[in-house]
């Protein structure tokens, strides 16, 4: 369920293109300001909390999530040039398998190392925060690889639909609906980073077995739709 | 030998009809894909391809559905008009990744780079390449398993005549080894220097298929409409009426103009000046009136 050249070609091209600046864009604000932030007002485990939840899982890591699940598949379907990976007697689901697993590491390392990184910047870890966020981060980017990679393959508009659902869905709706919070993946992930820092640092709306479960339902009907998808896709040339 | 049957088969994209109830079959040797722009040459090409599923009826290859079977691809070569392909990648890498997916080695692409002379720019980027580089590149990638079948849509667009050669040599010499290629053109002489065998689809439809020489004078023998204007249209109809070669003709009072169909173009051509200065009539135009590839291929399809 793993193909090296796909991999090899995935990374390239999320890696090489200009998008991908953005993938070191953001670890670098977040980095930057934890810099500050620990510069002005020392330690702090709230305010450690609140940047790491505010900024880092709310914010960078969707956006990464955004840019690697989608990025490693839309561009390749909106130019065709998929055709050179279908024409190949090499399974759908297989490349889709691949494709997803390039996209998670992808998001894992520039979303959960700079996640920990600022962590340790803003509180020496306190309260184990730093990883509480870090372990939120790292299921976080699985969930939403899968979902952006499925987005990806059925849409032109991927990345449109995918900064709606990370922006407007889980931060707006999210903050004004209470229901929309259980169908969040920011909160599924929040759910295990209660579990692991210390008492009233980390609030989740979700229980820890719904979460698991629907971050295990999603992440694996998205990956098998999208298999799906890719098995049937039609290029339809240019008449 | 490999062969390719496409059976009853239509392909529609809403209301839109993009191939219809097409019969024909695709065996060794170089096949040419006649048609004007929009006939569906892409659709078929897409559907012998895998890339696309017929509504109706079927496409194989030697008795297998092509369709959702992503084995076929041990023996189809595609060479997709389109012209993305991994820009960010030398030739070379994208030859090396196209033969690893077929489970081959750096030899494979090797030979095939070869095969279509461009080692000498095979370490460049392809964002770097011409249009005809680019597409030997696709040739060699489509070429790395040796396969038995090669599919080419619109192969020749955007080639100066000098590689246009190169490519049809290759392709005559694979034709020759007796495997099945099939490329799509819309101009009539690419297909007749190349082909042996020529299937033509207009709106859709199978209008003809045969050797080339059968379909090259069905075309020429056509009825030909010329536009005559003339220091007297009235002396000079009278004049080419009398003749077998021409067919009709109509004065245009409006456009001051005669319409004339010819059904023997060879004799007309000659004839037309002759009774022109026999007459003393003076001509001021002349020009065929539907020499378009449509109403060349719309006479086709009524034949």
């Amino acid at each position: 369920m793993y193909n090296p050249t796909v991999a090899r070609l995935t990374y390239r091209a999320l890696l090489g293109r200009r998008r991908a600046l953005i993938l070191f864009a953001l670890p670098a604000m977040l980095i930057v300001i934890a810099g500050a932030v620990r510069a002005f007002t020392g330690l702090d485990d709230k305010i450690a909390a609140d940047l790491l939840g505010g900024f880092a899982l709310a914010t960078m890591v969707p956006l990464i999530g955004v840019i690697a699940g989608t990025g490693a598949i839309g561009p390749e379907i909106d130019d065709g040039s998929i055709v050179y990976l279908l024409s190949k007697p090499v399974k759908r689901p297989t490349i889709i398998m691949t494709k997803l697993i390039v996209a998670i590491a992808v998001t894992m390392a520039f979303s959960a190392i700079p996640t920990l990184i600022a962590g340790f910047i803003l509180n020496n870890n306190g309260q184990q925060i730093a990883v509480a966020y870090t372990i939120a981060a790292l299921v976080a980017s699985i969930a939403y690889s899968a979902l952006f990679l499925l987005l990806g393959t059925v849409s032109r508009h991927a990345v449109v639909f995918g900064l709606v659902y990370a922006l407007i869905w889980e931060s707006l709706f999210g903050s004004l609906v209470s229901g929309a919070k259980t169908l969040s993946v920011q909160q599924w992930a929040l759910a295990l980073a209660e579990k692991v820092a210390g008492e009233g640092y980390v609030d989740a709306t979700v229980g820890l077995p719904t979460a698991v479960a629907l971050l295990v339902a999603v992440t694996v009907g998205a990956t098998v739709y999208a298999g799906q998808k890719l098995r049937r896709l039609t290029l339809a040339g240019e008449e | 030998m490999t062969t390719i049957d496409i059976d009853h088969t239509s392909r529609w994209f809403g209301n839109v009809v993009a191939v219809n109830d097409v019969t024909m079959r695709v065996g060794p040797g170089v096949t040419g894909l006649l048609g004007p722009n929009g006939a569906g040459k892409s659709t078929l090409i897409n559907m012998m391809g895998g890339f696309l599923a017929p509504s109706t009826g079927t496409v194989t290859i030697d008795g297998t559905p092509i369709w959702g079977n992503e084995q076929v691809y041990r023996q189809i070569g595609v060479v997709p008009e389109r012209e993305a392909m991994y820009d960010f990648l030398t030739g070379r890498e994208f030859v090396v990744a196209n033969a690893e997916l077929h489970g081959l080695d750096d030899a494979a692409a090797r030979r095939a780079l070869a095969t279509v002379e461009m080692e000498y720019a095979q370490d460049r980027k392809i964002a770097t390449y011409s249009k005809g580089m680019r597409q030997r590149v696709k040739m060699a990638s489509a070429l790395v398993h040796e396969p038995s079948v090669l599919l080419l849509d619109e192969p020749f667009n955007g080639m100066d005549p000098r590689q246009r050669m190169q490519l049809m040599d290759l392709l005559r010499r694979m034709g020759d080894d007796g495997r099945t290629v099939l490329f799509s053109s819309h101009i009539l002489e690419e297909v007749e220097q190349l082909a042996s065998h020529i299937e033509v689809v207009v709106a859709g439809r199978h209008a003809a298929s045969g050797d080339f020489r059968k379909i090259r004078r069905l075309m020429t023998d056509r009825p030909h409409r010329y536009l005559v204007r003339s220091s007297d249209d009235r002396a000079l109809a009278a004049a080419l009426i009398a003749d077998p070669s021409t067919s009709g003709i109509e004065v245009d009072v409006q456009e001051g103009a005669l319409r004339i169909q010819a059904s023997d173009f060879g004799r007309f051509t000659e004839l037309l000046p002759q009774v022109a200065r026999a007459h003393g009539i003076r001509l001021l135009t002349v020009s065929p009136s539907d020499e378009s590839l449509e109403s060349v291929f719309s006479y086709l399809v009524a034949a």
